[in-house]
C-alpha cells in the first residue's frame, strides 16, 4: 500500500502538471482536463498502483466552476486516490468519458449528467437518468424551483 | 373379500328409472334423467368448487403458519361465497382490437372439458354417469380439450404476457399427457380392462398400488407429478407465474370469465385426485387387509362414498403439500423432465409390467 | 444501449420488447426493466430508473447534519442504521471527536442486527419470486423478533434515525441485551429451517446453480460490492479492509465464493447471516457502560475541507462524501449508493438467459430501488 508521498510521486511522473493539496483526508490531485483519460490508464495499468476499481464519481459546483471529482481504489494494495479536474466553461461544460476504463462510470457519468449538465465526449449513451428531459440541472447552484426545492 | 355387502346405487337408480317410466314414455324419461344428471352434477361442480377453494387457503394457511380465513362465516367456511359474489358483480373490462368471439368462449371450453371428464368417474357402487368400456382413455381424451380453452384464451387476449403464458402453458400440457397417458396404461395392463368399475372390482382384493408392487408404485409416482403438470398446478405452474408475468393466459380476464378459469383449475385437480384414488388406490373399495376379517368388517362399516372422497382428499392434500413447498421449475427444465426423465420410466415401467402380467408374478 | 443498435437488433422478426414493471410483483420498488427477448431468451435489458428521486443530495445542502441523518434512513430503508453510521462516522470524523466506547458497540450491534433482518427479508423475497410461496412467511416470521426489539428501545420498527453525530439520540431500554440473547438463541434454531426448506431443494438448486454468471473482473468493473460481488469471489468487505466503529474488536470471517453464480450469492448472504450472530454474541455481553454520546456543539459545524468515510451497508458499500465550506449546511453531499452499481451490471450478466433466470437474478442482487434513485 502506497502512502501519500509516493503516490504523489507518481503522478507527478506522469503529468507534471498535477496539484496535490495538502492537509486533505485522501491524497488528491488536481489535474487539467486533457490528461484525464491517460492519467487513469497510466494508473490503472501501472504495476504499482494498481487502480482497477472506481469508488465513485461525482462534481461539485462551485459558483465560478465546476469540479469533477473521482475515487478510485487498488484492490491488491487498497489504497485510494481522488482525482479532481476543474471546468471552467460552465456554458458548454464538456470532459472526457472515462467509461473505456471503467464501465461502471458510464451510469455516474449520466447522473453528473442529469444532475449538473456536464458532457462526456465519447460516452456510448449520454442520456438524463433520473429526470425529465426538460428540467434544467438542480444540483446547480443557480437552480431554482418555487414548488420543489428547499432552501438554507 | 368380495364387494356383495357393500351397498349397491344401481338399486337406487334403477328404482328411480322405474318410476320415471311408469310415468311417461322411454324417449322423454332419457330426457328428464339427462337433465336430472346433468343438474346434479352442475350443483356437485359448484359447490365442490368453493369447498376445494376453502380448504386450499386453509391448508396454504396451516402450512405458513398461520390461520387462514376465519372470519366470514364460523371458520371462515363462507369466505368462498363472498368471494363468488365479488367476482359476479366485477365489470367485465371488454379488449380492443382482441377477438370478442373467441375471448368469451375460451372460458366455457375449459369448463366443459372438466365436466365431461367428471362424468366418468365412479363414486360408489353404481354411481357413475357413463360406465364406458373405454373409460380410461375417455377421460384422457376429453381432458386434453382443456389446452384448447387456454390456447385459445392467451390467444384471444391480444397481449404479449397473454401469448407467452398460453404458449407454455399449451407446451407443458401436450408433454405431459403422454407420461400421464403411459401411467394410466400401466394399471390397465395389470387389471386387463380399461373400464373403470372393471378396474375397481379387481381390486376388490388390494389395492393396484400394494398388488402391483414396485412398478404400480413408480406408475404411481409419475402419474402424480405429470397429472399436477397437467393442471398447471404446484411446482409448474409457469404459465400463471404471478411474479414473472403477471397472471399469464388470463391476465385479461375478470369477473365471471375469470371464476370459470379459477373453479376449472380447482376442478381438474379433484379429476385427477379421483382418477389417481381410482385406478391406483382402489376407488370406492374400502381398505382390507388380507384375510384379517374382523378389521375389514369394520372397514366395511364405512361407506363406499365415504371412501372414494376420503382418498381423493388425500391425494389433493398431497398436490397442495407440493404447491406451497417447492419453488418453480423454468419452463426448459420442465420439457427436460418430462422427456428425457418422465417418458422413458414410463415406457420401462409399461414393458416391465407386460412381461410380469404373462408371468404372473404380482398378487 | 443507444436507440441506433436497438432498432438494428429489432430487425430481426422474432425479437420482442417487454416491459417489466415499474408495477410489478417481484421488482422490489419501482423499476422498470426493458428487456428484448427473443423466445424465451434474453438479448439485452435496459433499466428505467428515476421514479422515487426525490433529490436527496440537494435537500442535503439546505439542512443541517443531524436533519441529514433523517434523510439517510430512507435510501437503503432496509440497512438504516448502517446508512446512519455512515453520516455520522463521516462528520465525527471531520470534527476529529472520540465517541465513548459504548456508542461503537451499540453502533455495531445496530449494524448487525440490521443486517440480519435485512437478509431476512431478502430469503423471504427470493424464495417468493422463485414460487416457494411459504418462505416468505418463515422469514417475516423471524424478522418480527428484530423488529420488536427495535420497537421496544427506539419506538419504530424500521426507520429509526437514532444513530446521531456523536454518539446516540437515547440510551438503549435495559432489557435491550436480554433481548438481543434471546433472539441469538431462537434465530440459531430457525436459520437451518431455512436451509431444509429452500436451500437444498432440487428445484431451486436448478434455478440458481450456473444462472447470472458475474467473474471477479466483471464485478469489480462495474463495482458490484457486498455479497454479490463476494459471491464472485472479490474481497470487498469494508469491516475489514477499512475497519470502523467495534470491528476491530470482533473475530468474524469475510464469507468468499468463487462461482459468481445466482447459487454462489445466495450462499454468502446465508453464511452472512450465521456470521452476524457470531459477531452479535461477541459483543452483546460486553457493552461498558459510560455515556451514550459525546459532547458536541448544539450547532455542528465542519471545517472547510472534504471528507470521505465508507462503511458496509447489507448490500454493499456505501460511501459518504461531503464537502464542507464551514457552514452548518454541507455544501454537497454525495452518496454513492451500492445498489446504484450493482442495478448496472444487469445487463452483462443477464444476456442470454432465460427470462425466468432474470427474476432469479435480480433477486439474488438483492436490489432496494430508493436507494438508487436517492
Amino acid at each position: 500500500m502506497l502512502n501519500r508521498e509516493e503516490l504523489s510521486k507518481i503522478i507527478l511522473e506522469f503529468v507534471p502538471e498535477a496539484e496535490i493539496p495538502e492537509g486533505t483526508q485522501l491524497t488528491e490531485a488536481i489535474i487539467p482536463a486533457e490528461k484525464l483519460v491517460e492519467l487513469a490508464g497510466k494508473l490503472k495499468s501501472d504495476k504499482r498502483t494498481r487502480f482497477d476499481y472506481l469508488i465513485s464519481h461525482t462534481a461539485v459546483d462551485f459558483v465560478t466552476h465546476f469540479t469533477a471529482v473521482y475515487h478510485l481504489e487498488s484492490t491488491e494494495f487498497r489504497h485510494i486516490i481522488v482525482l479532481k479536474v476543474k471546468i471552467t466553461d460552465r456554458e458548454n461544460a464538456e470532459i472526457n468519458s472515462l467509461s473505456g476504463l471503467y464501465p461502471t462510470c458510464e451510469f455516474f457519468e449520466r447522473e453528473v449528467f442529469d444532475l449538473f449538465g456536464i458532457k462526456y465526449k465519447n460516452h456510448p449513451n449520454l442520456k438524463r437518468l433520473f429526470l425529465e428531459d426538460d428540467y434544467g440541472f438542480p444540483l446547480r447552484k443557480d437552480f431554482r424551483d418555487e414548488v420543489n426545492m428547499i432552501e438554507r | 373379500m368380495s364387494s356383495n355387502n357393500l351397498y349397491d346405487f344401481s338399486k337406487l337408480t334403477s328404482s328411480i328409472h322405474e318410476w320415471l317410466l311408469g310415468m311417461m314414455s322411454p324417449n322423454w324419461v332419457t330426457f328428464t334423467e339427462l337433465v336430472l344428471i346433468g343438474l346434479l352434477f352442475l350443483l356437485f361442480f359448484a359447490l365442490l368448487g368453493l369447498f376445494l377453494v376453502y380448504l386450499e387457503r386453509k391448508v396454504c394457511a396451516i402450512m405458513q403458519n398461520r390461520v387462514g380465513p376465519n372470519r366470514v362465516g364460523k371458520f371462515g367456511l363462507f369466505q368462498t361465497i363472498a368471494d363468488l359474489i365479488k367476482l359476479l358483480i366485477k365489470e367485465l373490462i371488454p379488449i380492443r382490437k382482441s377477438d370478442a368471439f373467441l375471448f368469451n368462449l375460451a372460458p366455457f371450453i375449459v369448463i366443459i372439458a372438466s365436466l365431461m371428464a367428471m362424468a366418468a368417474l365412479p363414486f360408489a357402487k353404481g354411481l357413475q354417469a357413463i360406465d364406458f368400456n373405454i373409460g380410461v382413455f375417455y377421460i384422457m381424451a376429453v381432458s386434453s380439450l382443456g389446452v384448447v380453452g387456454i390456447l385459445l384464451a392467451g390467444w384471444a387476449s391480444n397481449s404479449k404476457y397473454s401469448i407467452i403464458g398460453a404458449m407454455r402453458s399449451g407446451a407443458q400440457i401436450v408433454s405431459y399427457e403422454l407420461s400421464v397417458g403411459l401411467s394410466l396404461m400401466a394399471i390397465v395392463v395389470f387389471s386387463g380392462s380399461m373400464q373403470l368399475s372393471t378396474i375397481i372390482e379387481s381390486q376388490a382384493n388390494g389395492w393396484w398400488i400394494f398388488k402391483g408392487h414396485i412398478p404400480a408404485f413408480i406408475a404411481f409416482v409419475v402419474f402424480l407429478i405429470a397429472s399436477t403438470a397437467e393442471i398447471n398446478r404446484g411446482p409448474f405452474d409457469l404459465a400463471e407465474a404471478e411474479s414473472e408475468l403477471t397472471a399469464g393466459f388470463h391476465t385479461e380476464y375478470s369477473g365471471i370469465k375469470f371464476a370459470f378459469f379459477f373453479l376449472a383449475e380447482y376442478i381438474n385437480m379433484f379429476i385427477v385426485a379421483a382418477l389417481a384414488a381410482t385406478i391406483f388406490l382402489g376407488g370406492w373399495m374400502p381398505f382390507h387387509i388380507g384375510s384379517w376379517e374382523g378389521f375389514n368388517h369394520i372397514m366395511d362399516f364405512i361407506p363406499p362414498i365415504v371412501w372414494f372422497f376420503l382418498k381423493t382428499f388425500f391425494i389433493i392434500y398431497l398436490i397442495m403439500w407440493f404447491k406451497w413447498t417447492f419453488p418453480r421449475l423454468r419452463i426448459d427444465q420442465l420439457l427436460t423432465l418430462e422427456w428425457k426423465y418422465l417418458l422413458p420410466v414410463s415406457l420401462v415401467n409399461i414393458v416391465f409390467i407386460a412381461f410380469l402380467v404373462l408371468m404372473g408374478w404380482h398378487f | 444501449m443507444s436507440e441506433e443498435i436497438r432498432d438494428v437488433i429489432i430487425g430481426e422478426s422474432e425479437d420482442y420488447i417487454i416491459n417489466i414493471g415499474p408495477q410489478h410483483p417481484s421488482t422490489h420498488g419501482v423499476l422498470r426493466f426493458e428487456v428484448c427477448l427473443k423466445g424465451e431468451t434474453v438479448k439485452y435489458l435496459i433499466p428505467h430508473i428515476g421514479y422515487i428521486h426525490r433529490g436527496i443530495e440537494k435537500m442535503c445542502e439546505a439542512i443541517t447534519y443531524p436533519q441529514i441523518i433523517h434523510l439517510t434512513d430512507r435510501m437503503d430503508y432496509l440497512s438504516a442504521h448502517i446508512n446512519n453510521e455512515a453520516v455520522c462516522l463521516c462528520v465525527e470524523n471531520a470534527l476529529q471527536v472520540e465517541v465513548p466506547e459504548r456508542v461503537k458497540y451499540i453502533r455495531t450491534i445496530l449494524a448487525e442486527l440490521n443486517r440480519l433482518a435485512s437478509h431476512q427479508l431478502w430469503w423471504s423475497a427470493f424464495g417468493m419470486d422463485l414460487g416457494a410461496l411459504t418462505t416468505f412467511f418463515y422469514g417475516l416470521r423471524d424478522r418480527e423478533k428484530i423488529l420488536d426489539i427495535f420497537e421496544e428501545s427506539f419506538g419504530s420498527r424500521l426507520l429509526h434515525s437514532f444513530v446521531m453525530p456523536g454518539g446516540l439520540m437515547h440510551d438503549v431500554h435495559p432489557n435491550f441485551q436480554k433481548r438481543i440473547k434471546e433472539f441469538i438463541v431462537y434465530f440459531r434454531k430457525k436459520l437451518p429451517e431455512y436451509d431444509q426448506l429452500l436451500t437444498g431443494n432440487i428445484i431451486f438448486q436448478n434455478r440458481s446453480k450456473g444462472v447470472g454468471l458475474m467473474s471477479r473482473e466483471t464485478a469489480i468493473a462495474y463495482g458490484v460490492t457486498g455479497p454479490s460481488g463476494r459471491g464472485s469471489g472479490w474481497s470487498c468487505d469494508i469491516r475489514k479492509i477499512a475497519p470502523y466503529s467495534a470491528y476491530d474488536k470482533v473475530q468474524f470471517n469475510e464469507m468468499l465464493e468463487t462461482d459468481g453464480d445466482t447459487f454462489a450469492r445466495y450462499k454468502v448472504r446465508m453464511r452472512e447471516m450465521w456470521e452476524s450472530m457470531n459477531i452479535l454474541e461477541q459483543l452483546v455481553d460486553n457493552i461498558p457502560e459510560g455515556d451514550y454520546t459525546a459532547k458536541m456543539k448544539p450547532i455542528i459545524k465542519l471545517p472547510v475541507g472534504e471528507y470521505f468515510q465508507r462503511v458496509e451497508t447489507a448490500r454493499g458499500e456505501l460511501a459518504v462524501y461531503i464537502v464542507s465550506d464551514g457552514n452548518k449546511n454541507p455544501y454537497r453531499m454525495k452518496f454513492r449508493t451500492p445498489n446504484f452499481s450493482n442495478l448496472f451490471v444487469m445487463n452483462t450478466i443477464t444476456s442470454n438467459y432465460k427470462i425466468a433466470d432474470l427474476v432469479a437474478i435480480s433477486g439474488s442482487l438483492d436490489l432496494v430501488i430508493p436507494d438508487i434513485d436517492r
